[in-house]
């Protein structure tokens, strides 16, 4: 799923400065899932920019709204009535959601709430990690199961590098080193030859590199 | 081994069977070419080859193609670096041909430090292809002239293939294999991490030759000699994929104020003579960082010099 | 200010908390009429909307009270209380609010006492503190 974490309040108040009157809009979807854009955030969100903006003097109006999905225009389209009602609209859904709002109703602001950062699960409850970099081109069962691509660091298809200490990555501590893992796996299951052929060059068109992509299914288009 | 590649001298000295002495030079960061052919005067004649770093721990320098070509011109033979952290396969194959252009003959295939380390963490990362595959690339524009794509190269770059290799990096079972890899892609020698842990080192070494892999590849041994306990501590603590065993801080901290950068040097000389014996082993890569001044001396009291004319 | 009298909301759980206000009343404990108690079956109850809404609407001062660490009735909730006390904490700062405005405590349903010392600590330290920066009346 897609994980994000919210803007600063800072950088929030900022972008609203100058109104008086907004909406936060929260996504049931994916950012309800990893705890920063559902109903409870927005509700957070909203009271945090009441404090600070009574505080500084200048009140605002925040309204709630909690839509289905923002990556769909049906549920998009529920906000039809109310849209033009607001100086502003603060959506806390990942950054699918502000373009397809500005799209649908171009005369209104949308702001992002969220700084959208990556394709991942929960390792533990409140922790969530980076797992897939959407390459378009998925090899991952040569790897056991292990994606090179988005857990090393630099993406090396024949790694590890010299930098892989204790199994983790040189550049923190904290991060392991995927191809560590890799390889221990590949020698318990007897296939660390696997390991030994070059891995070719990656064609890296089907990922963002090669332009911004878009996916059909040609048995649902109208 | 087989036939002579490059023509470079490094091959030329490692093919007539020679113990090889590499060095090192990491470019000025700026334009100062004055100081740069400073640092490479002193290893004129003192060594077969010098290493001229690419963007070392990202911390940006001017580029190793550039400073390679001006030692090249000063009569050193570079030993050009390319990591790929840097550059995609486009920038890669147009630079091989760049600096092969201007008088390079010996390439070292690096991945690279990850920016994070370096004066200008923002910048985005490229990695579009690994070192090993820049390997097998070096080897194709060489061997079968072509570029990646299969299209013919207009007179081909013909390089000496380098690459290193870190002994003591994890998994140690694979280090190896690793090698092995790197030798299979197209690597013509390696340099290895710097050396302090020998026990390691050997075992490394004996599972190299049982291999076969030393018929296939020079192996030259990194060597760095330590300047002070300080510096010997930082290595086995910050530095990633190093070994620094408890016994040597202990002789440098058993000889006394003042001397143990002397006590380093007679360390790193004891080294060398042990690589001269040790089977596999065809050369030494010094590593004096910041310390070329003093690769004559180490040299001399190592026996190396002079170093033979090919 | 001599005058101003802090308006303070403590939320406290039914095991512990509360049954130490009781004791404290039965115990004829005088504290300041300034805290405001709102009962919870637990303080693992509370969610960060609660306290930000209470400062909100003009809470000089809001804590959360529950049962001593281990002792939870239910086992956790006063270690997930504490987790969101420390968020909220974190967000006032962000916002130029005092952090200390906003509190978690622990006692058991036997300390009376205590229940009435940490009414009088908190009404003291928002004394201290002054008024909510975040008015009561919208201000035109």
């Amino acid at each position: 799923m897609i994980i994000g974490d919210r803007k600063s309040l800072a950088e929030i108040l900022d972008m609203i400065k100058d109104y008086n009157n907004i909406l936060i809009s929260g996504c049931k979807g994916c950012v309800t899932v990893c705890n920063v854009g559902g109903l409870k955030e927005v509700q957070i969100l909203a009271a945090s920019l009441k404090i600070a903006r009574k505080k500084e003097g200048r009140p605002i109006t925040v309204e709630e709204n909690l839509l289905e999905r923002q990556c769909d225009p049906e549920y998009i389209a529920e906000l039809n009535d109310v849209v033009d009602s607001y100086d502003a609209v603060i959506s806390m859904a990942c950054g699918v959601g502000p373009q397809f709002l500005s799209e649908a109703y171009p005369r209104q602001i949308f702001f992002p709430a969220i700084n959208t950062k990556f394709f991942g699960g929960a390792t533990a409850h409140g922790i969530w990690e980076e797992r897939c970099a959407g390459c378009g081109t998925c090899v991952i069962h040569q790897y056991d199961g292990l994606c090179p691509i988005s857990r090393c660091s630099k993406s090396l298809m024949n790694g590890p590098c010299g930098g892989s200490a204790g199994g983790m990555c040189e550049i923190s501590k904290d991060v392991i080193c995927i191809w560590d893992m890799i390889v221990k796996k590949k020698m318990e299951q007897g296939r660390l030859d696997d390991l030994l052929t070059v891995a070719p060059v990656k064609d890296w068109s089907t990922s963002r590199d090669g332009g911004p992509r878009t996916s059909i299914r040609e048995e649902l288009t109208q | 081994m087989n036939e002579n590649k490059s023509g470079s001298n490094l091959e030329t000295v490692l093919r007539a069977g020679h113990f090889a002495f590499t060095g090192e030079c990491g470019p000025p960061k700026g334009a100062n070419v004055h100081h740069l052919k400073e640092k490479i005067a002193f290893l004129k004649g003192t060594v077969d080859a010098v290493n001229i770093t690419d963007n070392q721990t990202a911390v940006v320098r001017m580029s190793s193609w550039a400073a390679s070509a001006i030692a090249a011109q000063e009569g050193v033979e570079p030993n050009f670096q390319m990591v790929c952290r840097d550059r995609n396969r486009l920038a890669m194959m147009s630079d091989i041909l760049g600096v092969y252009s201007l008088g390079a003959r010996n390439m070292l295939c690096l991945s690279g430090d990850h920016q994070r380390f370096g004066n200008h963490p923002e910048a985005k990362n490229v990695y579009d292809i690994d070192s090993i595959q820049l390997i097998a690339l070096a080897k194709k524009m060489r061997d079968e002239e072509k570029f990646l794509n299969g299209e013919a190269i207009d007179v081909a770059p013909r390089l000496f293939i380098g690459a290193a290799c870190n002994p003591f990096a994890d998994p140690f079972e694979f280090r190896v294999y690793r090698l092995a890899k790197k030798i299979h892609a197209g690597a013509d020698f390696v340099q290895t991490q710097c050396i302090y842990n020998m026990e390691k080192f050997r075992k490394f070494m004996k599972m190299a030759v049982d291999m076969g892999l030393t018929e296939k590849c020079f192996i030259l041994a990194g060597v760095t000699p330590l300047k002070s306990i300080g510096m010997a501590q930082y290595m086995a603590k910050q530095v990633p994929g190093m070994d620094v065993p408890f016994e040597t801080i202990d002789r440098l901290k058993g000889v006394g104020k003042g001397k143990a950068a002397e006590e380093g040097i007679k360390i790193a000389i004891e080294q060398i003579e042990e690589f001269k014996e040790m089977k596999g082993v065809a050369g030494v890569h010094l590593m004096a960082i910041e310390w070329e001044h003093r690769v004559a001396e180490i040299g001399e009291r190592a026996k190396m010099l002079p170093r033979p004319i090919v | 200010m001599d005058t101003f009298e802090p308006q303070i909301v403590a939320f406290c759980c039914k095991y512990c908390a509360y049954a130490a206000a009781d004791l404290a009343g039965s115990m004829r404990l005088a504290y300041p009429p300034n805290v405001k108690i709102v009962q919870l079956p637990c303080t693992g109850r509370i969610d960060i909307f609660h306290l930000l809404k209470a400062i909100e609407d003009g809470a000089d001062g809001v804590y959360v009270a529950g049962c001593l660490e281990g002792e939870c009735h239910f086992l956790k909730g006063n270690f997930r209380a504490r987790k969101k006390v420390e968020y909220v904490k974190k967000t006032l700062a962000e916002l130029g609010i005092e952090p200390e405005r906003v509190e978690m405590f622990n006692l058991s349903s036997a300390m009376g006492s205590r229940f009435a010392e940490i009414a009088q600590e908190m009404t003291g330290r928002i004394k201290e503190l002054g008024p909510s920066p975040v008015p009561t009346e919208t201000v035109i």
